[in-house]
């Protein structure tokens, strides 16, 4: 059972309170982009086997998004943080090198 | 290889079964093969065999990083049905079916395929609806369903409560030459196809990386080392992300875990698979009395093959109510695999962007049944470079907004 703290009320949720929102981080397009770009925006996904970010929602709870950093091949969960970023803040960053080391992923800016 | 018959047992049983011979041998790799194909599930190994059998290229080898089967070929419920809503699905999924009804004969190896006809009950008005667009659909397919209604729901599988206070059951999709068929044998029937032709499957060899020049492929480095190859299928399910990634190209592919349960065998009770899709729970009896359970993915990425245990909860409570009967059986084991899910819920048999590599994935949930038609078509890709069966599902669908939208008919659809 995967267990993640809402970064807003700090309550430790099990997964039955949340709700899965997929991958973190993307780069929306909307009108005026290419074909190319509206593609990789709706359907194309990192799915690593490692490191991922994601945005889940506390639905049973405050009812706010927020963000995890989770391992998609240990389960282990490094950390939570607000919606209101565009890229993982440092402390964040810092705990998944600090874990997985030469750990490498996409340019996030 | 001597071939299998009722005459092989009688003389086996003369001579204390010494004279039987390994089903598939283990070669050391060889330096290079006409074409490669990564993963040993039923999807890969039957892109070989048809490779062999229908294009005459057998200088092929096989590569499994685990063992034969050992991914959700082994691990799934074996529902065998072709009763989709959209064309492209149905010309693959009955190409699949219809060679599963002779397939034992033709590889010489029983897959225990069994017709025994898969219902999907309507227990809302909207599903009514939908799974009757549905036999619709399948009659202009030329794939034989039928609208049923709750009494020959209930004469067909007695144990079902078709008055549950939730769930009525209000009616199902029916098809007749629907069932089961031995998963495992799948994996080994074809498996020993593919070597007695000289093909060479090669267990626990992983693929760690993808090499190629000028933007064609070259071959595959592995734990057994280099290997080069004319052209390479990449078939690895839940790994294709990874595998894609290893060749420089992103899917639209996103992996789960999906789980299902067995209980302790019973006698027989129901001869018929019955899927429950608005509860998602399905169940069928295996041939050793097992009630063989099934329900949804989890709803993240995941590569350990182990679920969420509130999805088993889930399943089992919607289940308790529908078959009554089950709510004092024992459960005896639990398992994952870890399923590849694209946005429309269809496959991906595709070119890449490398050249001479394809991919036959995407296929998530459901996709034992597909495994003959999924071999049969993605060999006609790979050898000719077209196939009728294929030339729907390629990657470029997503860019150019070619759906083969699943989901919205079939919600879980294994
Ligand atoms: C619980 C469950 C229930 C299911 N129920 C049904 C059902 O009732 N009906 C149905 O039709 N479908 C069902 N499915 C789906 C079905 O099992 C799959 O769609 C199908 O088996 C996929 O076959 P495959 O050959 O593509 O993949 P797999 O059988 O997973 O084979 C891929 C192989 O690639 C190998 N591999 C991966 N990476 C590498 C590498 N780097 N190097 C070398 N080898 C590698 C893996 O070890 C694996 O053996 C179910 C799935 C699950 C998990
Ligand atoms: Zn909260």
């Amino acid at each position: 059972m995967l267990i993640l703290t809402c970064p807003y009320c700090g309550v430790a949720c099990d997964e039955t309170e949340l709700s899965a929102g997929g991958e973190a981080h993307l780069t929306r397009h909307g009108p005026g982009s290419s074909d190319g770009e509206f593609e990789d925006y709706l359907f194309m996904r990192e799915n690593p086997r490692g490191v991922h970010f994601e945005r889940w929602r506390h639905v049973y709870g405050c009812g706010k998004w927020f963000h995890a950093a989770r391992s998609t091949a240990t389960l282990e969960v490094f950390g939570t943080y607000s919606a209101q970023v565009l890229i993982p803040p440092d402390d964040i960053r810092a705990a998944v090198s600090a874990k997985v080391p030469g750990w490498q992923w996409r340019d996030l800016t | 290889m001597s071939r299998y018959s009722v005459f092989a047992v009688a003389r086996e049983a003369f001579r204390d079964h010494q004279g039987w011979t390994r089903a598939w041998s283990s070669p050391e790799p060889k330096r290079k093969y006409d074409v490669i194909i990564i993963g040993a599930g039923g999807h890969g190994l039957a892109t070989a065999y048809y490779l062999g059998k229908n294009h005459g290229i057998r200088n092929v080898a096989i590569l499994e990083k685990g063992w034969l089967g050992g991914g959700n070929t082994g691990r799934n419920t074996t529902i065998i049905r072709s009763n989709y809503l959209q064309d492209p699905s149905a010309a693959i999924y009955e190409k699949a079916r219809s060679l599963y009804e002779d397939l034992s004969q033709d590889l010489n190896y029983n897959v225990m395929f069994s017709p025994r006809g898969v219902m999907m009950l309507a227990q809302t008005e909207h599903e009514i609806r939908g799974y009757k667009r549905t036999a619709h659909a399948n009659a202009l397919q030329g794939v034989k369903t039928e609208y049923i209604g709750p009494e020959r729901v209930k004469q067909l599988c007695p144990i079902m409560e078709i008055r549950g206070p939730r769930y009525p059951v209000l009616g199902a999709l029916w098809q007749s030459r629907g069932g089961t068929a031995r998963h495992d044998a799948v994996a080994w029937g074809y498996a020993r196809k593919c070597s007695e032709m000289g093909m060479d499957v090669i267990q626990q060899c992983e693929v760690t990386g993808v090499r190629s020049e000028g933007g064609k492929v070259v071959g595959v480095s592995t734990s057994r080392g280099d290997i080069d190859c004319d052209k390479l299928g990449v078939v690895v399910a839940g790994h294709s992300g990874h595998l894609a990634d290893m060749a420089g190209f992103r899917l639209p592919i996103e992996s789960v875990a999906l789980q299902a349960l067995v209980s302790e065998p019973i006698k027989p009770c129901m001869d018929v698979v019955v899927m429950a899709n608005t509860v998602h729970g399905y169940m069928s009896q295996s041939d050793k009395g097992e009630m063989v359970i099934g329900g949804g993915t989890d709803g993240y990425n995941n590569y350990t093959q182990r679920g969420s245990f509130h999805h088993i909860e889930e399943t089992v409570r919607a289940l308790v109510e529908t078959f009554p009967m089950i709510s004092r059986l024992k459960m005896l084991r639990k398992w994952g695999g870890i399923v590849d899910v694209t946005g429309d819920r269809s496959p991906i048999l595709s070119k890449t962007p490398l050249e001479n590599c394809f991919i036959n994935c995407g296929w998530g949930t459901g996709g034992f049944k597909a495994i003959p038609g999924s071999g049969w078509g993605m060999a006609e890709l790979m050898a000719t470079g077209h196939s009728p069966l294929t030339e729907s599902f390629g990657l470029e669908r997503f860019k150019e907004g070619r759906f083969i939208d699943e989901s919205v008919a079939a919600g879980v659809a294994h």
